[in-house]
């Protein structure tokens, strides 16, 4: 589904991503670990496009499609999601009229019509209720006055609206109780299917104690330095990233 | 999103830009008493209307034209404007629809206001302005059961002179500005209505303000007289084709508000605004103002996204006690536009109440400026303001001001203010697009959610399409 061969990226002339590789299989979820400042959330931004973030060489394709040479919008429309770390607000634009707005893009994309907006209101209400957000939220402006966890449970709420093909969850469990972290666990294993891929980046091997990983990556000095299966986040919670580095250097 | 993309996103064509091609009696440039005696002649006036006018063009020469304004442009050269203009075939005055050259009919239907009576928006009534001349009015009969007088006001000075002579000037006195006593001495025409005592008006009344000759000003007038607890809701409509050149409107609206009454007065205001290099556009310098008696309540509720430069201050005199002003307004300015708009509450009876709502948005090079007065008299016992002002910018090239100027002499009066800048942030766009949505829609939805405040406050039916004018507007401005 997803095919990454010796990216090179970064921000302003400095390479972060320094000749990654990555393979993600449809109905695979992959954990992206490391230390900070190794490139991970670099690795979503990049994928999704963000204004700013440069490759300077490799490739990225998502179902067989060039993803560095799309305009941001059509790789959402392809199918990619990005949860982000830190969600912005939009005052006064509603979180269901923004919704709507980006369900609706996406079908048009897909050639089909807008969905009619009682079947909408339903599909959201019951959304509400799995990520756990009172349906009041849907009144309200775009994370306007939401707190960190409930800006967390939205872009969850988003992701299962839009139904994506590939999911970046970029450090969702972070600032999480773990009540919290157990919504959104629940919420991506329900998700969890034979056409859709998970890319996890977290700094805790916590997360996957409620999302079980098919495969673990850490991620150092802009490159995948070790990959496993879920013991080596484990082995990573027991022993740092130190040694890793250190044996790579 | 690139530079690129933003600008495409906000830079799509004035679609109200085209000329039509009307044959007109256009009067040469410039101006002095004959022109005004002319004028006054064209329309049969009464000589007490010519006397008036010839007043206030001897105070207009002795004023200079106001700077205070934070906006600029090369001086304008007032004998370089016609002072009159009228569709040849208006010569007569049309009797009916029917006797309207189809020429302007069809003009008004590209600019989507129908005036066969069979094709209107249910419940609006139409006055339209073309230039200088009022060609068609609407369901007159149907008001005019309701006891409600809704007629250009050149009409109404012969229909009902004593309501014209009483009021005209009452609120905008002729010498009260500079562009107000050239409005005063040249106004061609506008609209005038009286809703009588105790009335409901049935429907919405609406102007529609077209300038089409070149090299013209348009000076309309309107007044509107809401006799005790009569309620009425008036919107106004402008457009104006793309030139090169610029072109002066300089208007007057007065409100009266007697005790009890409700006037609700909404503009869409869209004359054309110069092109992405600032060519051209019109000046809109205009002076609204409204007296507001005991009890009574006067709300202005303005989207501006048109005119190369606005200075435009709609005003609520609170003189009787108890009575409500109401100022919600959206002014957004792309490219090179410079508004400096904002309103004047003057608090003048006791328990007096005003809100004022000012949403600015700034776009491309433009400069848009909130300028406003909250005045508590000493007799103002108990009155309140609120006032809430954001500015939004988009772009790092475009600038905007506030200006409140805050008097109270009552110690008992309560002034609040509240004032915000912010941006349309990289990041704001970077989440919708990564939604699916493009840079168009996000940027649209962005400044629509920002303006949500005002436009719950108009009518259903303007409310989407001021949202869909932003859209508009906004093309070609991010970045």
């Amino acid at each position: 589904m997803l095919k990454i061969e010796n990216l090179h990226a970064g921000v302003d002339g400095t390479d972060i991503l320094k000749g990654l590789n990555l393979e993600v299989k449809s109905g695979e979820v992959h954990a992206i670990m490391g230390p900070n400042g190794s490139g991970k959330s670099t690795l979503g931004h990049v994928l999704a496009g963000r204004p700013g973030y440069n490759v300077t060489a490799g490739s990225a394709t998502l179902l067989g499609q060039n993803l560095l040479e799309m305009e941001t919008e059509n790789r959402a429309r392809l199918g990619l999601f990005l949860a982000f770390q830190y969600p912005v607000e939009i005052p006064g634009v509603s979180n269901m009229e923004f919704l709507k707005a980006a369900v609706d893009a996406q079908r048009e994309h897909r050639g089909e019509p807008p969905i009619d907006a009682v079947t909408f209101m339903k599909k959201a209400r019951e959304t509400c209720k799995i990520v756990d957000l009172d349906p009041a939220f849907l009144k309200r402006g775009v994370n306007e006055g939401f707190s960190g966890g409930e800006k967390k449970r939205n872009e969850l709420m988003q992701m299962i609206l839009l139904e994506p093909r590939l999911a970046i969850l970029d450090e969702t469990d972070s600032g999480l109780d773990i009540d919290a972290l157990q919504v959104v666990a629940r919420g991506v294993n329900a998700m969890r299917s034979e056409n859709r891929a998970f890319v996890m980046v977290t700094h805790y091997q916590r997360l996957l104690d409620y999302i079980e990983p098919d495969h673990v990556h850490v991620l150092a000095d802009g490159r995948i330095v070790r990959s496993g299966d879920k013991s080596l986040a484990l082995e990573l919670e027991a022993r740092g990233y130190a040694w890793l580095e250190e044996e790579v250097a | 999103m690139s530079q690129e993309h933003i600008d495409r996103a906000i830079n799509r064509e004035y679609a109200a830009g085209f000329v039509s091609a009307i044959d007109s009696d256009t009067l040469a440039p410039g101006l002095d008493e004959e022109v005004i005696q002319f004028i006054s002649q064209k329309k049969g006036e009464p000589d007490w209307l010519l006397e008036w006018r010839l007043e206030a063009y001897r105070g207009f020469r002795q004023m200079e034209e106001p700077k205070w304004a934070h906006v600029h442009y090369p001086p304008i050269d007032l004998n370089a404007v016609s002072y009159y203009s009228s569709p040849r075939s208006m010569k007569d005055g049309p009797k009916s629809l029917d006797e309207v050259d189809p020429q302007l009919l069809e003009t008004y239907a590209k600019l989507g206001i129908p005036l066969h009576e069979q094709e209107m928006l249910a419940g609006v009534a139409v006055d339209a302005v073309f230039d200088s001349v009022s060609v068609a009015t609407t369901f007159r009969g149907k008001l005019a059961e309701a006891g409600v007088i809704f007629c250009p006001i050149s009409e109404a000075v012969h229909s009902h002179p004593e309501l014209v002579r009483k009021y005209l000037g009452s609120v905008v006195p002729r010498k009260d500005n500079y562009y107000a006593a050239l409005n005063s001495a040249v106004f061609s025409d506008g609209s005038f209505v009286y809703i009588p005592r105790g009335v409901r008006c049935p429907m919405e009344l609406s102007t529609y303000f077209r300038i089409n000759e070149a090299r013209t000003g348009q000076f309309e007038r309107t007044l509107i007289i809401a006799d005790e607890g009569s309620h009425v809701s008036y919107l106004e409509g402008c457009t104006a084709p793309m030139r090169d050149e610029n072109q002066l409107h300089a208007a007057v609206v007065e409100l009266v508000a007697l005790d009890g009454a409700q006037i609700k007065y909404s503009t869409v205001q869209n004359w054309y605004p110069g092109d992405a290099q600032g060519r051209g556009g019109i000046y809109n310098f205009v002076t609204k103002r409204g007296v507001a008696h005991r009890d009574a309540k006067i709300s202005w509720t303005q989207v501006e996204t048109g005119s190369a430069v606005t200075w435009k201050y709609p005003s609520c005199i609170l003189r009787g006690d108890n009575s409500v002003g109401e100022f919600y307004s959206v002014a957004l300015t792309n490219n090179f536009q410079q508004a400096d708009t904002g309103t004047k509450m003057i608090h003048l009876g006791k328990n007096t109440r005003s809100t004022i709502i000012s949403k600015g948005i700034s776009a491309g090079d433009s400069s848009n400026a909130y300028r406003g007065l909250v005045r508590m008299s000493p007799k103002a016992t108990g009155a309140r303001n609120y006032t809430q002002c954001d500015s939004l910018l988009i772009g790092h090239r475009c600038a905007a001001h506030t200006f409140p100027y805050i008097e109270s002499r009552n110690p008992s009066a309560v002034v609040e203010h509240e004032a915000t800048t912010s941006k349309v942030s990289d990041d704001q766009l970077y989440l919708c697009q990564q939604r699916g949505l493009d840079a168009e829609k996000a940027v649209s939805m962005i400044v629509n959610g920002f303006c949500k405040e005002v436009f719950k406050e108009l009518p259903m039916e303007f409310a989407v399409e001021a949202g869909k004018l932003l859209e508009v507007s906004l093309e070609g401005s991010v970045g």
